[in-house]
């Protein structure tokens, strides 16, 4: 695959979260307001980004090399767990502004899985470390596009009429389903 | 006896809680997966909230999350390298999903809200309810998908290489049978939906009637 195509399908016909149902937590939990959706979008790209370089460079240099692969697990979640602790102490101290919009957001990219999940898959498929960064990136831009325009769809769903038991998280559910589809049918259909 | 039923019922992990969504729609396409899924998830409950019950009390207040994900991603990963040894082709079916209940929310919520707090022989009786709740109700998500979506029932296919024994059954197809939409992503989406609205009127009915 070249670098466009990866781009590309990492962001629309593979989309972490329709696709390969990653961060769905915060796909269901904090998409109810459109600003916050986009900022929350924003956090976890970047700490993506970053921690796949992060743990590329260990898998390749220092697990593979030493024969301790099946420490990836460990080793990946506390890396992306530090990476959220930097990212949030950097913001701290150059935007106050930034940081009280993200503030509550950024402990949350810890156990979100489309972070240790995207990291996971670059090893999963081999990628070089051009095509893991593109890949990673490509992930975020798309969780932050499809809990978007999700969050708008929810903002009007608040005020539609929906049978009552499936007020809230069902009909999100199966919003999403229709988005699926949609998503799923950009290539090949 | 109370708190393992409450688990099942009033705080299912998957329908009432919403929580362990990602596992709960990406491997329940085959009825094998999901308890095989479910079983490991109950497995690393019991085990991290047993350990998490006993240390409580030294480890800090503010280190709590990372000694917590480490001890659960330690109890992932031994039960990582059981399946990849034992039954390879459920870890291969498992895939990415059977690492990330690292960041299961289930686990890691079960660790603080519960375990961090109560005596162990609570905290064990909650994993189990807990986690018999989540495996339920990945069966039943998985048994809707599989039997009307690829029309068969599939009990034992990868565990054979450890029990010897294959279960699978086919059903009869029929102009409406099997149902594609089931078994790709957006219908996983679709059938939790639906059943988290059933579930949410037969309660509904209930708060009603008391």
């Amino acid at each position: 695959m070249n670098l466009i195509s990866i781009f590309i399908v990492s962001i629309l016909t593979e989309n972490v979260v329709l696709t390969k149902f990653l961060g769905i937590c915060p796909f269901i939990g904090n998409s109810k307001d459109s600003k916050n959706a986009v900022m929350m979008g924003i956090a976890v790209t970047g700490v993506v980004t970053i921690s796949s370089l992060i743990t590329y460079l260990l898998y390749y240099y220092v697990l593979v090399p030493s024969d301790t692969t099946y420490l990836k697990t460990i080793v990946f979640i506390l890396v992306i767990a530090s990476m959220v602790q930097i990212v949030e102490i950097i913001i701290r101290s150059k935007s106050k502004k930034l940081y009280d919009a993200l503030g509550i957001y950024l402990p949350l990219i810890t156990t979100n899985c489309a972070v240790l999940g995207t990291v996971l898959l670059n090893i999963n498929n081999s990628f070089t470390l051009l095509e893991t960064l593109i890949f990673s990136f490509g992930s975020g831009i798309g969780f932050t596009l499809v809990i978007y325009i999700f969050s708008t769809i929810r903002e009007r769903l608040d005020t539609s009429n929906v049978p009552k038991p499936f007020k809230g998280t069902p009909i999100a559910l199966i919003t999403a389903s229709i988005m699926a589809l949609i998503f799923s049918r950009y290539i090949g259909g | 006896m109370k708190t393992i039923i409450n688990g099942i019922k009033n705080e299912n992990p998957v329908f009432v809680l919403f929580l362990g969504l990602c596992p709960a729609l990406a491997v329940t396409t085959k009825i094998e997966n999901a308890y095989m899924m479910g079983f490991c998830v109950l497995i690393i409950l019991l085990f991290s909230n047993f350990v998490v019950s006993l240390i409580k009390k030294i480890v800090p207040e503010n280190v709590k999350i990372p000694v917590y994900i480490l001890i659960i991603g330690t109890f992932v990963t031994i039960v990582e390298l059981l399946l990849q040894n034992y039954v390879p082709a459920l870890y291969k079916a498992l895939g990415i999903y059977l690492p990330l209940i690292v960041v299961n929310c289930i686990v890691l919520g079960r660790a603080l809200s519960v375990a961090s707090k109560e005596r162990v022989g609570k905290s064990l009786l909650d994993a189990l309810g807990i986690g018999l709740g989540y495996t339920i109700a990945l069966i039943l998500i998985a048994s809707f998908r599989e039997i009307l979506g690829s029309n068969t029932i599939t009990l034992m296919d990868g565990l054979s290489s450890l029990t010897g024994y294959r279960a699978i059954y086919k059903l009869p197809t029929s102009n409406l049978f099997p149902m594609n939409f089931l078994i790709s992503p957006p219908g996983a989406f679709f059938t939790l939906g639906i059943f988290a609205g059933i579930i949410n009127y037969i309660r509904g009915e209930k708060d009603e009637s008391n």
